[in-house]
């Protein structure tokens, strides 16, 4: 058996799953800590079903709190920012693009040497180690523990920031590295981003690691752990302490291949309603429709390969003005607890309205009893309106699609939509993330531009789905469930002829529970 | 005359990428570029064609190669300007006004970099009123300009000087130096006079990129569909003509690889009844059939916008289940000629159709 485990930023939420079938799931809110909004989350799970902790295999855990932390500028650290490419990438300063609140609190250290490779791994220029040694040196002189190095065209030749990292490690050590071949693909602004804001989180990351870890023990949980990453496969708690940002999309991802699964339908519309935001999205045969454009986080531009999500203010702590009329986009969030009227609190959400409205019986019903019935009405019919108008703009046709509705604010939505063919609310919505991070495999992929002189396409297709297939299984897959799911060849285009860029996207299952299903 | 400053490079850009019919490059990086370069040396100064003088020494300039290369491998910034200065150097000459060789997509904005950094005034005007794929495909070849001397550099200070008899083979050449120079390079060529670039050259590009930008802008903030007010307004420019051709949603993209170069097939379901549309692309979108009848061709710029946002979608990012409209633009009378379309009309892209100017009915 194995448990899924979601923590956003309003809910923890833990399901049991046992092959494909969901044995119990629970929702607890998000503490600060992390780590006792699991443990609680984790007890009522196994209470309810009477689960042994030494009858878990493996632990899924999905979490949107590193973006969370991103996004409220919270608990970032400062960043050496190295460049390694001049003389190219001198037009284009680090951070460039950035809100400046964001460049500000990460410090705006800025590094730039020679170094970097062409497409074909030929050196634009060898690298500047002394350069790097006197950047190292400065680095101390600011008290800077975190840095990012991103070099041009590592994707295709990683040497210069692995030798980097090498001397940075010597000259400061205990100096956090996130380097950017380890991140992302070709696009170096994006790929920086990317290495940039994974570094800022490097302290965070521990935390938010060690708190997942003393949460488990704390339970008996002795089965080893995974964290979803935002292609909705898996990492190991080691690879998420050094990479967070890998878990930036995962959220969207888990929620809408959990509501595939809990829907049995592979061709739906998904509307993940949380505590702040509704997530609208498209799955195509059970996985999500991916992003075509870059994708801002906390307003930087990155180049992750994100579902295509439509986010809304609406959730099921959303506050509530105008008689009813306005709605959001601002939330009480986790503190819905003690704010919402059903709670004790004195601001009128979204929960109030429906269980005023007599659909739930959340918290103290005497409490709403004095909402007026016309805003109760005018609420729901303006949730219903922001709803159906998110889906019906995220539709990719004219023909009317089932509307699965997941997560913990999906009572929100109780009459139909006209932009749906039917709305379905499987069983176990509100836990829809959790079975999504239950479900996730393990998976490799490789992306990057292949210099094609001399080698037949054939020749370089297969380096590409071997190397591909390899790190699928070095991240832990079952060698012999390794499939290939994706190829994805693009021609240079104005270069006939001369290179190709190649994704290959290789997925397998988790090689214990395997083992478990031969058993 | 017109002056560019940095929050005009918005507009610039997103106009760019509607004339790079799908290719060109993303000119994301461009407008960082000429961003940093108009804020560190101030604005640009756009010369009309009518403004330029006669005796003006022009240089036409913009950069060869993949556009993923710049993606990855971003620009110094003075790949341009070396380039120049080794013309200069080469020639004696010395450039008095700098003009774009192509409008659409990227190399839209590098010029603009180059005129910040030299103080130089930039033409607002270009070689082919939209993207193409080939250094030859510039009305100054249509209308007897010479391009050579062609010279390169990359941002390691390579530089070369490429001397041909014809623009064909000057792209030939230049293009084997430039994989040689990482995939792409920076290039300066087709000098001429003012009183020669006034004759040979597609008017009004720069402000025509320009003017794109701040309509769809504008139509966005006035909560007004903007691919309706982007068509109103090219009926109103040099252009001429513009009109949706359809919408509808892309239903499947094949892509394959036919002599090295990415050629592209897609198909668009309408929104309303019919047969689809299906659109042919080699780099650019080149032709619009629908039951096998042609309703637009190139040199015609035929764009796919997204339906809601107008936003431009290159054709690398074309995915299925996207919904567009597809928007056929008339180029001007300079790019109809038969001189013109004997070196980018339908038959130099290898197309069997016969060039059919949009708005115009056939005699």
């Amino acid at each position: 058996m194995r448990i899924g485990i979601d923590v956003g930023g309003t809910n923890t939420d833990a399901v049991i799953l046992d092959g494909d079938q969901v044995v119990g799931g629970c929702k607890s809110p998000t503490t600060e800590d992390v780590s006792s909004g699991i443990a609680s989350a984790l007890t009522t799970v196994m209470a309810q079903t009477g689960v042994p902790a030494s009858a878990i295999q493996a632990v899924m855990i999905g979490t949107t709190h590193f973006t969370n932390a991103v996004v409220e500028r919270r608990r970032l650290l400062q960043v050496a920012a190295i460049r390694i490419g001049l003389p190219a990438t001198k037009g284009v300063l680090p951070m460039t693009d950035w809100p400046s609140d964001l460049a500000d609190t990460l410090g705006r250290h800025s590094f730039m040497l020679r170094g970097g490779h062409e497409f074909d791994g030929r050196e634009i220029a060898p690298l500047d180690e002394k350069g790097l040694v006197e950047v190292a040196r400065e680095v101390r002189a600011r008290g800077l523990r975190s840095a990012s190095v991103t070099s041009v065209f590592s994707p295709v030749t990683a040497v210069m920031e692995l030798r980097a990292a090498e001397i940075l490690r010597n000259e400061v050590p205990g100096i956090s590295l996130s380097l950017s071949h380890e991140i992302g693909r070709v696009g170096f602004l994006e790929r920086e981003n990317a290495a940039i804001m994974n570094a800022c989180l490097a302290d965070l990351s521990r935390k938010v690691v060690d708190s997942f870890r003393s949460a488990l023990r704390q339970k008996g949980i002795t089965a080893p752990f995974f964290i979803s990453q935002n292609d909705g496969t898996l990492m190991t708690p080691e690879h998420v302490e050094r990479y967070p940002v890998l878990t930036f999309a995962s959220g969207p991802t888990n929620s809408m291949r959990g509501a595939a699964r809990l829907a049995g339908i592979g061709d739906a519309m998904v509307v993940d309603i949380g505590g702040t935001t509704s997530d609208v999205g498209m799955l195509m045969q059970g996985f999500p429709r991916e992003s075509a454009v870059a994708v801002d986080i906390g307003g930087v531009r990155t180049n992750f390969r994100m579902p295509d999500v439509l986010a809304i203010g609406l959730g099921g702590g959303s506050i509530v003005r105008d008689d009813g009329a306005r709605i959001g986009p601002d939330s009480v969030g986790y503190e819905i607890t003690s704010k919402a009227l059903v709670f004790g609190g004195d601001t009128l959400t979204t929960t109030d309205i429906v269980v005023a409205a007599g659909l739930e019986d959340i918290g103290d019903r005497s409490r709403v009893a004095q909402v007026p019935a016309s805003t109760i009405e005018a609420a729901i019919k303006e949730m219903h309106r922001k709803v159906d108008e998110a889906v019906d703009r995220m539709k990719t046709s004219a023909d009317a699609l089932p509307v699965i509705l997941v997560g913990g604010g999906s009572i929100l939505i109780s009459r139909d939509l006209p932009s749906a063919s039917r709305v379905i609310r499987p069983e176990n919505a509100g836990v829809a993330n959790a079975i999504g991070a239950a479900i996730a495999q393990v998976g490799g992929e490789v992306d990057r531009i292949y210099a094609m002189e001399g080698r037949s396409r054939d020749q370089v297709l297969g380096e590409a789905k071997a190397e591909a297939s390899a790190a699928a299984i070095a991240a832990g897959a079952h060698p012999g469930s390794v499939q290939i799911m994706d190829i994805e060849e693009v021609p240079l285009a104005y270069l006939p002829g001369s290179a190709t860029r190649i994704r290959v996207k290789a997925v397998g299952d988790l090689r214990m529970m395997q083992k478990e299903a031969a058993e | 005359m017109r002056t560019i400053t940095a929050p005009d490079l918005e507009d610039i850009a997103f106009g760019a990428a509607v004339l790079g019919t799908g290719g060109g490059g993303d000119p994301y990086i461009g407008k960082l570029l000429a961003r940093g370069a108009v804020e560190a040396h101030g604005p640009v100064t756009l010369l009309s064609l009518e403004e330029l003088p006669d005796d003006a020494h022009v240089i036409t300039c913009g950069a060869m190669g993949a556009p993923t290369i710049v993606l990855e491998k971003v620009p110094s910034g003075e790949e341009m300007l070396m380039a120049m200065r080794h013309y200069e150097a080469m020639t004696g000459k010395t450039v008095t006004a700098i003009m774009p060789f192509e409008a659409g997509g990227l190399n839209s904005c590098l010029p603009i970099v180059l005129a910040a950094q030299t103080g130089l005034p930039l033409v607002d005007a270009d070689g082919m009123g939209r993207a193409f794929p080939q250094l030859e495909m510039e009305t100054f070849n249509v209308y007897g300009v010479s391009a050579s001397p062609v010279a390169m550099a990359d941002e390691k200070g390579n530089l070369a000087l490429v001397e041909t008899d014809s623009a064909a083979k000057a792209e030939f050449m230049a293009r084997g130096i430039c994989i040689r120079m990482g995939g792409q390079a920076n290039l300066v060529n087709y000098p001429m006079d003012g009183r020669t670039a006034k004759r040979v050259s597609v008017p009004a590009t720069m402000s025509l990129a320009q003017d794109i930008g701040r309509v769809v802008r504008e139509a966005r903030s006035a909560k007004r569909e903007p691919t309706e007010a982007l068509i109103e307004f090219l009926g109103t420019t040099h252009y001429g003509f513009a009109r949706r051709i359809g919408s509808g949603k892309i239903t499947d993209i094949a892509r394959k690889v036919e002599n090295g170069w990415s050629v592209g097939v897609v198909s668009i379901a309408p929104f309303e009844e019919g047969l689809p549309y299906v659109i042919r692309i080699q780099n650019e979108n080149l032709v619009v059939e629908q039951g096998g009848h042609v309703l637009a061709v190139v040199p015609d710029l035929i764009c796919l916008l997204d339906v809601d946002t107008a936003e431009p979608i290159p054709t690398e990012r074309l995915r299925y289940g996207q919904r567009v409209d597809i928007i056929g633009i008339r180029v001007p009378p300079i790019m109809r000629t038969p001189e013109a379309l004997a070196v980018f009309g339908p038959k130099a892209f290898g197309l069997m159709a016969a060039y059919q100017p949009l708005g115009i009915t056939a005699a």
